[in-house]
């Protein structure tokens, strides 16, 4: 290239200076969240039941609470899970930890008769070992988190059967909710709060009453505040801290991050941990509503955790997503599951209607994304 | 070429010296005995066929690798890395091959990843400072990107070398390491990185550039350092040789 030509094309740089800065609108940045698609797709879902389960009691005071509390489970898996896949990696021991944690907390609870707040802690403390141990092979490994993570998932569901059965002779310990009497864990993870206010809906009506006289719902399930605590603070770590972009960055392009001097490798680990978290949380709650604890627990949760997140946007190649969005994902799976229930569809075909019903919200939500992105 | 032969006076010790540096991997050996020495504005270019050792030369002096022997004199001063993080702290920077963004992340948090600035008791992201500091940036270095909001995947590729190279300058302060810069680019985008690669010079920052285009090393640099298979086969001013000389010591042809 000679002198001239260089000069006449940066020349023509300059002249073109002014297209470089383009503002974009408020409202085009609020239409390109991730989540968008999640909450069109929420929408879509709500109408479509508020028309077929009309009159069902769906969206009564209980029906509401049914729906609620599933989509609050599947929502405490489904932020953890939307975490790590926005860091690059996959945890499908999500289920089969919700087993064994369940098992970590009753069986030193009923054959140990260890106090049932020691049963918890040692179920959390277990819980993340466990995480962390996924974590550091799968980064010291190099190897694909859905194999390291698989392996985990038969481990556990394994631990769990068999350790059942080896102090206890069945595959499921009950005597829970007797042990968690009047204990604060035991409110913790499967009291309700706000009771008075509900006890006042009732009284004017503006609830209906079982038939013994209570209100129709008690108060609100500690798994929906939990549901919300580690969503909101999943939220606000994701967004808007530095930790946040760095989880970003370890999915977009972990090699990139590491350049730069972000620990690709303490975020991802602690996500793992955070999933194995979430399981135990899970458990916890299930453990303590139903008082027992069983070995098949948890059974192809993590695939709805991970369809919830992708419902909600996540990209499974990773380096996109929100926890908001994983949210919404954990909401329309649970209203999409109890609304099929309502409407009285026989229960043979039930799971082809949840899966027509799924596939149809992530093409809306990949349709509305498209209109209104233009691409991704 | 005006002033591009006069090298710099000698009163301060060089910005960077390698000094015998020798890289093995297991029995292979992919670098042996080089030296070199950078000063504050000058270009080296570093050339060599496929394999000759220029990446490692690289990732040994960003911290990415560690040499079996020799050493890194940064100001005179003698200083191993542990990791890339620890030579972006005393003021180098790299833009690599593979460019180093986070692909779904907008750019300017590609410009401060790693180094987010956070405001007020509870650590947030300042999130309006950065970006407004990143559109001053892009501005001044006529990097023409629809919006600093942007997502880095939705650029292109001129667009992504030109974000790597400013987040390079904005935090370099005393060498940058540029490894094929423009290497995917046309002609008015490899135009543009060249005048940010003299305005670099300019502000007096060392530079050491990997191509393989001989005419834009002839182009920018002041000296250029030659390997052949992990041999260092000479250092050559640029005023003072030739295409045909540079050639024959890469290929080792006469």
């Amino acid at each position: 290239m000679t002198e001239t030509s260089r000069i006449e094309s940066t020349a023509a740089i300059g002249a073109a200076r002014d297209e470089r800065l383009r503002q974009q609108s408020g409202l085009r940045r609020l239409l390109s969240r991730p989540e968008l698609g999640a909450f069109a797709g929420a929408v879509l879902v709500f109408i479509f039941f508020g028309i077929t389960a009309h009159g069902t009691g769906m969206f009564a005071a209980d029906g509401v609470l049914n729906w609620t509390t599933v989509s609050a489970y599947l929502m405490v898996i489904a932020v953890g899970a939307a975490l790590l896949m926005i860091a690059g990696e996959f945890d499908l021991s999500v289920g089969s930890m919700i087993g064994f944690a369940g098992m970590m907390i009753a069986l030193p609870t009923i054959v140990f008769h260890w106090p049932v707040t020691l049963s918890v802690i040692f179920a959390f403390a277990g819980a993340l070992a466990i995480g962390f141990i996924n974590g550091l092979i799968v980064i010291r490994t190099g190897l694909p988190s859905f194999i390291v993570t698989l392996a985990s998932l038969y481990i556990l569901r394994g631990l769990t059967l068999a350790l059942s059965i080896l102090f206890t002779n069945r595959t499921i310990v009950v005597g829970m909710k007797e042990a968690a009497e009047g204990t604060f864990v035991g409110f913790l993870f499967s009291g309700t709060i706000g009771d008075p206010l509900f006890t006042w809906l009732a009284d004017n009506d503006i609830i209906g009453r079982l038939p013994n006289g209570d209100p129709s719902v008690r108060g609100i399930p500690m798994v929906v505040v939990w549901a919300l605590f580690i969503a909101l603070v999943g939220h606000i770590v994701l967004a808007r801290t530095k930790v946040g972009n760095w989880i970003f960055a370890s999915g977009g392009d972990a090699n990139a991050a590491r350049n730069v001097g972000v620990p690709v490798g303490a975020v991802k680990i602690s996500l793992f941990m955070l999933t194995a978290f979430c399981a135990t949380v899970f458990a916890a709650c299930q453990v303590f509503e139903f008082g027992s604890a069983a070995s098949d627990r948890g059974l192809l949760k993590e695939f709805e955790a991970i369809i919830a997140a992708v419902i909600g946007g996540c990209l499974l190649t990773g380096g996109y997503g929100s926890v908001i969005g994983a949210c919404l994902g954990a909401l329309i799976f649970g209203v999409v599951q109890m609304g099929i229930l309502f409407t009285g569809v026989p229960n043979d075909w039930f799971r082809v209607f949840l899966g027509g019903m799924l596939l149809i919200a992530v093409l809306f939500n990949n349709l509305i994304r498209r209109r209104v992105v233009g691409g991704r | 070429m005006p002033a591009a032969a006069q090298r710099p006076e000698h009163s301060q010790p060089p910005v960077l010296a390698l000094e015998g540096i020798h890289k093995t991997f297991g029995g292979v050996v992919a670098l042996q005995s080089f030296d070199l020495e950078i000063e504050a504005g000058e270009v080296v270019a570093l050339v060599g066929d496929n394999g000759a050792g220029k990446s490692t030369v690289v990732k040994i002096i960003a911290g990415m690798l560690h040499p079996t022997s020799g050493r890194l004199r940064l100001d005179g001063a003698d200083i191993t890395f542990a990791d890339p993080s620890e030579s972006q702290a005393r003021g180098i920077q790299v833009v690599y091959q593979d460019l180093a963004l986070a692909d779904g992340q907008p750019v300017y948090m590609n410009m401060f990843l790693g180094r987010e600035r956070v405001i007020g008791p509870l650590r947030r992201l300042d999130r309006r400072g950065m970006i407004a500091e990143t559109a001053e940036l892009v501005q001044a270095l006529d990097v023409r990107i629809p919006s600093v909001r942007a997502r880095v995947r939705d650029l292109s590729g001129g667009q992504r070398q030109g974000v790597a190279i400013a987040r390079a300058t904005h935090w370099a302060r005393k060498l940058v390491l540029m490894d094929e810069p423009t290497a995917a680019l046309g002609v008015a985008e490899t135009a543009r990185v060249e005048a940010n690669i003299r305005s670099l010079k300019e502000r007096n920052l060392a530079i050491l550039l990997i191509s393989h285009s001989l005419d834009q090393v002839f182009r920018l640099s002041d000296r250029i350092c030659v390997l052949r298979r992990g041999v260092q086969v000479g250092v050559r001013r640029t005023n003072a040789t030739s295409n045909n000389e540079i050639v024959s010591m890469i290929t080792g042809l006469s």
